[in-house]
């Protein structure tokens, strides 16, 4: 049963995804980050598309579930594309793109065929079954991912503010749900409070990405020394 | 196990990343010299602020009209200051070193508030003029 909190921090959750289309579209940048934008668009309209089947269908029938799972799936497809754009941002100057992309769809089917791999022999339901462990084995490999870019970002010296907070926030995001993951299985009670941190990540990437696109302009730059966590102060 | 090394592991990332996004956010006012006015405020000279007096730089900010566009940064720089002085507490005994230096994190943090202070005074300053000409 959904609370009214529930609710409100779904609609927030596409109201501000769509708000990240809309700031970029209002700061120029759409097309630089095309593919961001794309998973953030496509994001809220799934969002809202989940709502829809809920209130239609209910939480518990397989209407909702298959839908939620399915769409899930497409959506980390599309945050892993979205990650490759931030590479190819990064590693621009090195001219290096090509070899990037090429790199990204390899892994992309290495993780298909893994996946496959696991889920063949489950006789019942193997399209289900593959989705969903695609889905979860993706965004473990976008988490190393996006930690190897800070690497990157860092050894490169990226001075763009906006790349910056992009790649930093995307961090937050998929370290805050691996470590809400890892503290789910370790912990022995689940607390409720627990259920409403995965909702309020989901609310945190679209609002830093939209306040990035809102208020940092294209153009400003940052001494990246002074961003690291490990550097000493900034002033 | 696993779990827990995923968790360290998630927690250290999630930390280095909050912290990094956060300075990404106060760099950007640590380039801004504090009008005079603002100055006489506040009380600061040269740059100089404590970490002490961010609470009640915030205080002034929120005596401020909002410009409408300030405060989703302060949110999250008051979070992260929060954290710091949680830190701050916990190093104190254990590593002074450490101490020192999320001393200095929080100091960064007070002068980010004193510029929000000053940005909010210009904004105020500039109803007031709008109001003058209006009537």
């Amino acid at each position: 049963m959904l609370g009214p909190i529930d609710y409100v921090l779904w609609f927030l959750t596409a109201l501000l995804q769509a708000a990240v289309v809309v700031c970029a579209l209002r700061g120029r940048t759409f097309w630089k980050y095309s593919t961001l934008n794309f998973y953030m668009l496509a994001a809220s309209f799934l969002t809202a598309g989940r709502f829809v089947i809920f209130w239609e269908y209910g939480f518990p029938s397989p209407a909702y579930t298959y839908f939620y799972y399915y769409s899930d799936a497409f959506l980390t497809i599309c945050l892993y594309f979205a990650l490759m754009e931030l590479y190819s941002h990064v590693f621009r100057a090195m001219g290096i793109n090509r070899y990037v992309r090429a790199g990204a769809l390899l892994l992309l089917a290495l993780t298909c065929w893994v996946t496959f791999q696991v889920v063949m022999n489950s006789s019942a339901k193997l399209l289900t079954n593959f989705v969903v462990e695609l889905q979860q084995n993706l965004y473990f490999v976008g988490l190393v991912l996006t930690y190897l870019l800070w690497g990157a970002v860092m050894k490169q010296r990226e001075t763009r503010a906006q790349v910056v907070q992009l790649v930093s926030a995307l961090g937050v995001y998929f370290s805050g749900f691996a470590a809400n993951y890892a503290f789910y299985h370790l912990s022995q009670e689940h607390l409720a409070i627990w259920n409403y941190v995965p909702p309020m990540l989901a609310l945190w990437l679209p609002a830093a990405w939209a306040y990035t696109f809102a208020k940092v302009p294209e153009e400003a730059r940052i001494a990246t020394a002074h961003i690291a966590a490990t550097h000493g102060s900034i002033r | 196990m696993i779990a827990t090394l995923i968790f360290v592991i998630a927690i250290a990332g999630f930390l280095q990343f909050f912290v990094s996004y956060c300075r990404s956010l106060i760099a950007a006012y640590e380039r801004v010299d504090l009008s005079e006015q603002a100055r006489e405020v506040t009380g600061i000279q040269d740059r100089q602020v404590h970490g002490q007096d961010f609470e009640r730089l915030l205080q002034l900010v929120r005596m401020c009209p909002e410009p409408g566009d300030d405060s989703r940064e302060i949110g999250a720089v008051r979070t992260y200051f929060g954290l710091l002085s949680l830190a701050r507490a916990t190093f104190r005994r254990i590593a002074p070193a450490l101490e020192q230096r999320m001393e200095r994190e929080r100091e960064s943090c007070a002068y980010f508030a004193a510029v929000a202070l000053d940005r909010r005074i210009a904004h105020s300053r500039g109803l007031m003029a709008e109001q003058l000409v209006n009537h």
